[in-house]
């Protein structure tokens, strides 16, 4: 079992014919992700990376039925690509895109609450489910399939987390990457209630960084809706305010709000270990297991 | 991106808000032009991004020349919480009755705009925010739409603003709100609108922030952000497009992925050691970017070691190894101790090929991060 894609997923790649699209359709493909079409204005009927192109994601649809799509396209058209998707009734968009404005994620947010579409970012590594499908940049071999579901803001410590959980054997079941932007479409309570349903999911990893109050709600999530147990990890302990660490939602605001203390606060607070380490996380899990 | 208070109070007049006169001065004799013209009372205004300036002896009010040329000789070239203040904003006193707060910003949460009006204003306003929620009226704003001029007089009115000024405060609130859309900004702050004892309404002060993703299209807002720098290696790391942040520590930090970043931070903090700096230097790590990230720490005088942890993903370990070797050459010495860890794809490989005479290589991130501490440490004695 898994959550949100497995084998069965039909992907149409948008910006499959740019470098870094067609980079990750190959890797994509490679890793066995049913990758059915790319999407380019302009590109339709060429080929790239293996699979046929159309100009719009409804032609990509119409013709190979796909019903997820990932997004690799520069942040000043990345808005106007999420909305493309949003319109033509995927069941998921993932936007991997990094720096798309704040403003322009508060349109697709609005509309986003319109459709039945699931997005996951921006401004994120995608989502794994070992063994079946990838759909974004993770990089494949460090994943195993198992038992423990991840959902992470940041992309290189996720791989972090999960190369310490499979160098102890631990498999994934699910990994999600939902970004470090301010506005994102798939939030840590989706995945967390995702896992929850999960029947093959037997202990979740939540990995958050400072910026925002979504860890502090999720703590809340999982202390009223959870019975899976969760292991806890929170990036930015020693974040300056003020300061945006990177991700543009990592920042603490000069009202203290944000701060690592308090999510860290509410995670305990739920009955969630947090660990001073990345080992240490895996440590957790191992004891959940 | 934070402009300076003189930049936004700019595109504030320009936009038709009333602002104080002022002009900008880089020296005393400039501080003593200004307020010749101006005239008393005159607040002398460090052009710094620090907040509570005042609280800090960043903003004097001068009454006469004698204490104008007191106050512009001992707040230029004063050190404002780690910033050297280059200019003052000299500016008319207002004669003020009442100060408000009016705001825009993004509510993440809500994922919409939000309008925020208090009547205490000129104070902290985080402060009144935690201790008093109540006392700043919000409105959010549907970002596609985009404002409806009545939600401005709401949010006036509900904050509880004085009848006989309330249409003029909304009218500066619903021109805020359009700056804030057409320049995309992130926050834009007036902290406080001033009420005269004439019953005008004045900007006193001004905060706005622009979102940096959106700077590509806001080409005169990047020109300002230019001049915006006030740290030379943050200035370097903005030519080298790089994610940095200087901290006040002595162990030099370099990653790729701002959570992985912040999490090597956050163990040089957890083994005893007290981090310098915040830098990512994205995906992938050809040898020209591992240079520049070098000369960044190395160049920054604080730095007495460095911990470089790079997690390849997509990218191999042995290709950032290659990187690695290929910026170590263009160093005859290493000027201070460097550790390396890499992980990943291919890391194995990368290892092997690294060049030990000039740098020190750990396995694990957590071995990485105790050898850096325990050099800085050394290095420090």
């Amino acid at each position: 079992m898994s959550i949100f894609v497995d084998d069965d997923t039909r992907v149409v790649v948008q910006g499959i014919t740019g470098g870094e699209g067609k980079f990750h359709a190959e890797q994509m493909i490679e890793y066995g992700t049913n990758v059915v079409a790319g999407a380019v204005p302009g590109k339709g009927g060429q080929e790239a990376a293996g699979v046929p192109v159309y100009d719009t994601v409804d032609e990509a649809v119409e013709a190979e039925d796909a019903d997820a799509s990932v997004i690799f396209v520069p942040p000043a058209f990345a808005a106007d690509a999420v909305f493309e998707a949003l319109d033509t009734d995927l069941d998921l968009a993932v936007a991997i895109t990094e720096g798309i404005p704040t403003q322009d994620m508060a349109k697709v947010n609005k509309r986003l609450g319109e459709t039945d579409t699931r997005l996951l970012g921006p401004n994120c590594p995608g989502i794994i489910t070992p063994g079946e499908a990838k759909l974004g940049i993770l990089p494949g071999n460090i994943f195993a399939d198992g038992n423990v579901g991840l959902v992470s803001r940041s992309g290189t410590l996720t791989y972090q987390v999960v190369d310490n959980l499979t160098e102890r054997g631990i498999g994934q079941t699910t990994a999600i990457g939902i970004g470090g932007d301010p506005i994102i479409g798939t939030s840590f309570i989706d995945a967390l209630e995702a896992f929850e349903a999960d029947a093959e999911t037997d202990a979740v990893v939540m990995c958050g960084e400072i910026g925002g109050e979504d860890e502090e709600q999720a703590a809340r999530f999982i202390g009223e809706h959870m019975d899976t147990p969760v292991a806890g990890f929170i990036a930015g302990r020693t974040a300056p305010p003020g300061k945006r660490m990177g991700h543009a939602g990592a920042i603490v605001s000069g009202s203290g709000t944000g701060t690592a203390q308090s999510k860290i606060d509410a995670l305990n607070d739920a009955g969630v270990p947090v660990g001073d380490t990345p080992e240490e996380v895996a440590d957790h899990v191992e004891s959940f297991l | 991106m934070k402009l300076h208070e003189h930049q936004a109070k700019t595109i504030f007049a320009d936009a038709g808000i009333p602002v104080p006169n002022s002009r900008l001065a880089t020296s005393v004799e400039e501080v003593l032009d200004a307020v010749d013209e101006i005239g008393y009372p005159a607040a002398i205004k460090a052009q710094v991004h620090v907040g509570g300036r005042g609280k800090a002896g960043g903003i004097k009010i001068a009454t006469d020349r004698e204490e104008a040329e007191e106050y512009a000789g001992a707040i230029l070239g004063m050190d404002l919480k780690g910033y050297t203040v280059d200019r003052v904003l000299v500016e008319e006193g207002v004669d003020f009755v009442d100060e408000l707060y009016v705001g825009v910003t993004m509510d993440r949460g809500e994922g919409k705009p939000v309008l925020m009006v208090s009547t205490e204003g000129g104070v902290d306003i985080e402060e009144v925010a935690a201790e008093n929620p109540d006392a700043i009226a919000r409105e959010h704003v549907d970002p596609a739409f985009g404002l409806h001029p009545y939600q401005a007089r709401k949010v006036v009115y509900e904050a509880g603003v004085d009848a006989d000024v309330a249409l003029d405060v909304a009218s500066i609130l619903s021109t805020l709100y359009d700056l804030y859309e057409d320049s995309d900004a992130s926050e834009i702050e007036v902290n406080p609108v001033m009420i005269t004892g004439d019953r005008d309404v004045v900007a006193a002060d001004a905060v706005m922030n622009v979102d940096e993703d959106a700077l590509f299209r806001q080409p005169e807002l990047a020109e300002m952000a230019e001049e915006s720098y006030e740290d030379d290696l943050e200035r370097k790391a903005g030519e080298y497009g790089f994610d940095y942040v200087r901290l006040s520590g002595n162990v030099g930090i370099i990653g790729n992925g701002a959570g992985l970043v912040m999490t090597t931070l956050d163990l040089v903090d957890y083994y005893g050691g007290k981090p310098a700096n915040f830098l990512d230097i994205g995906g992938g790590a050809k040898a020209e970017r591992v240079t520049q990230a070098l000369d960044m720490v190395f160049s920054d005088p604080n730095v007495d070691s460095v911990v470089f942890n790079i997690f390849g993903g997509i990218t191999r370990g042995d290709e950032v190894a290659k990187g690695i070797n290929e910026a170590l050459a263009e160093f005859d010495e290493i000027p201070k101790p460097v550790v390396v860890r890499l992980a990943g794809t291919n890391a194995e490989e990368g290892m092997e090929i690294l060049n030990t005479d000039l740098i020190e290589v750990e396995e694990t991130l957590e071995d990485a991060v105790q050898r850096a501490v325990r050099n800085a440490e050394e290095v420090a004695q």
